[in-house]
């Protein structure tokens, strides 16, 4: 099982209602999934400024003075917002890389679930309707986002178990499946310099896909190269700074469903998660094929 | 005329009610509003009513059915008419993978395309689709009737037993032991009924090609003990 969802904007009039949106169709799904649930919205951003998502598991010990403690440590202003177990930190984009190190310095526990100039991402144990009240994630705006509510098959049901899972710059990916051959790939990927936060096998495709595109691929042919070296099921929702992509295994046992209108392109497991979608009644809706790549950006 | 309107009423209460129609009841038409993809509608109706489904269907709608005459309205999800007895469905949009699966008897009618593994291992049902069917349809298929208007994808008729499939574009491959067969005048009259039933006008039952069993599969070879 396992439900996803994801959803790419078209119209700018549509972008303030982009977390009510989608918190709708995820939560729709919820019996796909009841273990866990994630969500990364691509918001608003401006290139001096880039994001930093953590996580703690004791954040009424860890989150308070961390802004301070950061700023001490890279020499410049941090902006810390705190949602529940999560924090959003703010720094000047090319104090990034040492952000995270002072992070990780000063907080050994946190857990980094992804950064960028766009993304927030927020996932935890828990039904969908609970962790998007946790995250307050109805009242986000943004140009895309995708979701994910998840029955572990492959791994323990832990946060950093959730989806979606971020492994490179304003990268992420949800999946519903599961990989056979992860533990080769991501043997290769280290041999690389790809690093691993877990032994999840969807960690795996979405350093895959983020190995693939820093080394020049665009989403499209990153995509593509899914369908030769993972081995396993999968339906893939992919979301970059710009980009929002979709691919199926070539069996195509995991079900899929998209609607494309002048107003957004959307995904959903099931049917379910787009009905109540703005000119759902007039929408091109179809079934993805099998093996064959889908992808939009602005 | 009930209707029901899946906003207000639960699923089960909707298919309580259509197993409470008892045999000879008045009732026989009905309308369900807003189903919004959900799963399991309408399935496991036993009487001869008519049951209009206004807008798409989740998994499984119309599973079992059993002498319903049901129309959906919108498009389907996984597994419409699974394990149909008889009686007929017809989808006015597209449906999901494994339409018509194991399915007993009656007809299913998809008026756009069905996607894989339509009419797996059916059972003596009959489906029609106008557009195009997915791949692997008709994996290990029985008995009764796949129809297929546009083109069908790979491996069709994997492992088929005796299911005639007629198909009137191209075929993207044909699974293990599926092979194309000559039409005879009685492939032609059984393809004539099934076009006029499904509401298929213009299109000439000469136009398909049939593909069946090889029956290669049907008994052990000795000669390919080694690979087991």
């Amino acid at each position: 099982m396992c439900g996803i969802v994801g959803l790419f904007l078209k119209d700018k009039s549509l972008e303030p209602r982009l977390g009510e949106l989608l918190s709708e169709m995820l939560v729709s799904l919820s019996d796909r999934g009841p273990d866990s649930a994630g969500i990364a919205i691509y918001g608003a951003g401006d290139k001096k400024k880039s994001k930093i998502t953590i996580q703690s598991t004791n954040p009424e010990s860890d989150f308070p003075g961390l802004g301070k403690d950061l700023e001490k440590g890279i020499g410049a202003r941090v902006d810390v917002i705190v949602k529940s177990t999560h924090a959003v930190i703010e720094v000047p984009t090319e104090k990034l890389d040492a952000a995270r190190d002072a992070i990780l310095a000063a907080r050994p526990a946190v857990r980094i679930m992804g950064a960028g100039q766009v993304i927030e991402i927020f996932k935890e144990v828990g039904l969908p309707a609970d962790v998007v009240k946790r995250f307050g994630l109805t009242k986000m705006a943004g140009t895309h986002g995708i979701g994910h509510t998840r029955m572990a098959t492959e791994s323990a049901v832990t946060t950093m178990g959730a989806h979606p899972f971020s492994t490179g710059p304003d990268q992420c990916l949800v999946h519903n499946g599961s990989l056979s051959n992860h533990n080769n790939v991501r043997r290769e990927l280290k041999h690389d310099g790809m690093t691993f936060e877990t032994e999840n096998d969807t960690e795996v495709a979405a350093a895959f896909i983020s190995n693939k595109m820093a080394h020049g691929d665009n989403l499209g042919a990153a995509l593509e190269k899914t369908l030769t070296d993972l081995d396993g099921f999968f339906t893939f929702v992919v979301g970059t700074k710009n980009g929002f992509g979709v691919v199926r295994d070539p069996i195509a046992c995991k079900p899929a469903v998209m609607a494309e209108t002048d107003q957004y392109v959307a995904f959903g497991s099931e049917y379910r998660a787009l009905a109540n979608l703005p000119g759902i009644d007039d929408a091109r809706v179809w079934e993805p094929e099998p093996a064959k790549v889908y992808f939009w950006e602005h | 005329m009930p209707t029901v309107d899946l906003a207000k009423s639960s699923l089960r209460e909707l298919n309580q009610a259509l197993h409470d129609i008892k045999k000879g009841s008045n009732e026989t038409a009905w309308e369900v509003v807003n189903p919004k993809g959900s799963h399991a509608v309408a399935a496991g109706v036993d009487q001869p009513v008519s049951i209009d489904v206004r807008g798409s269907v989740g998994y499984y709608c119309g599973g079992m059915n059993d002498g319903g005459a049901i129309t959906v309205h919108g498009s389907a999800g996984p597994g419409v008419g699974e394990n149909m007895m008889s009686g007929t469905i017809v989808v006015k949009g597209d449906a999901s993978q494994y339409a018509g699966a194991t399915g007993q008897g009656g007809l299913l009618v998809i008026e756009g395309n069905a996607s894989s593994r339509c009419g797996i291992s059916m059972k003596g049902i009959d489906i029609v689709v106008h557009g195009n069917i997915g791949h692997m349809s008709a994996f290990m298929a029985q008995s009764g009737s796949l129809v297929v208007l546009g083109d069908a994808g790979d491996a069709l008729g994997d492992s088929i037993y005796e299911a005639k499939l007629f198909v009137r574009g191209k075929v993207k491959s044909l699974g293990a032991d599926c092979v194309k067969k000559k039409m005879h005048p009685k492939h032609i009259e059984r393809l004539r009924k099934l076009l006029d039933a499904a509401g298929v006008q213009g299109v000439k039952p000469e136009e398909f090609t049939r593909y069946g069993s090889a029956r290669t599969l049907y008994n052990f070879n000795i000669d390919n003990a080694d690979a087991y």
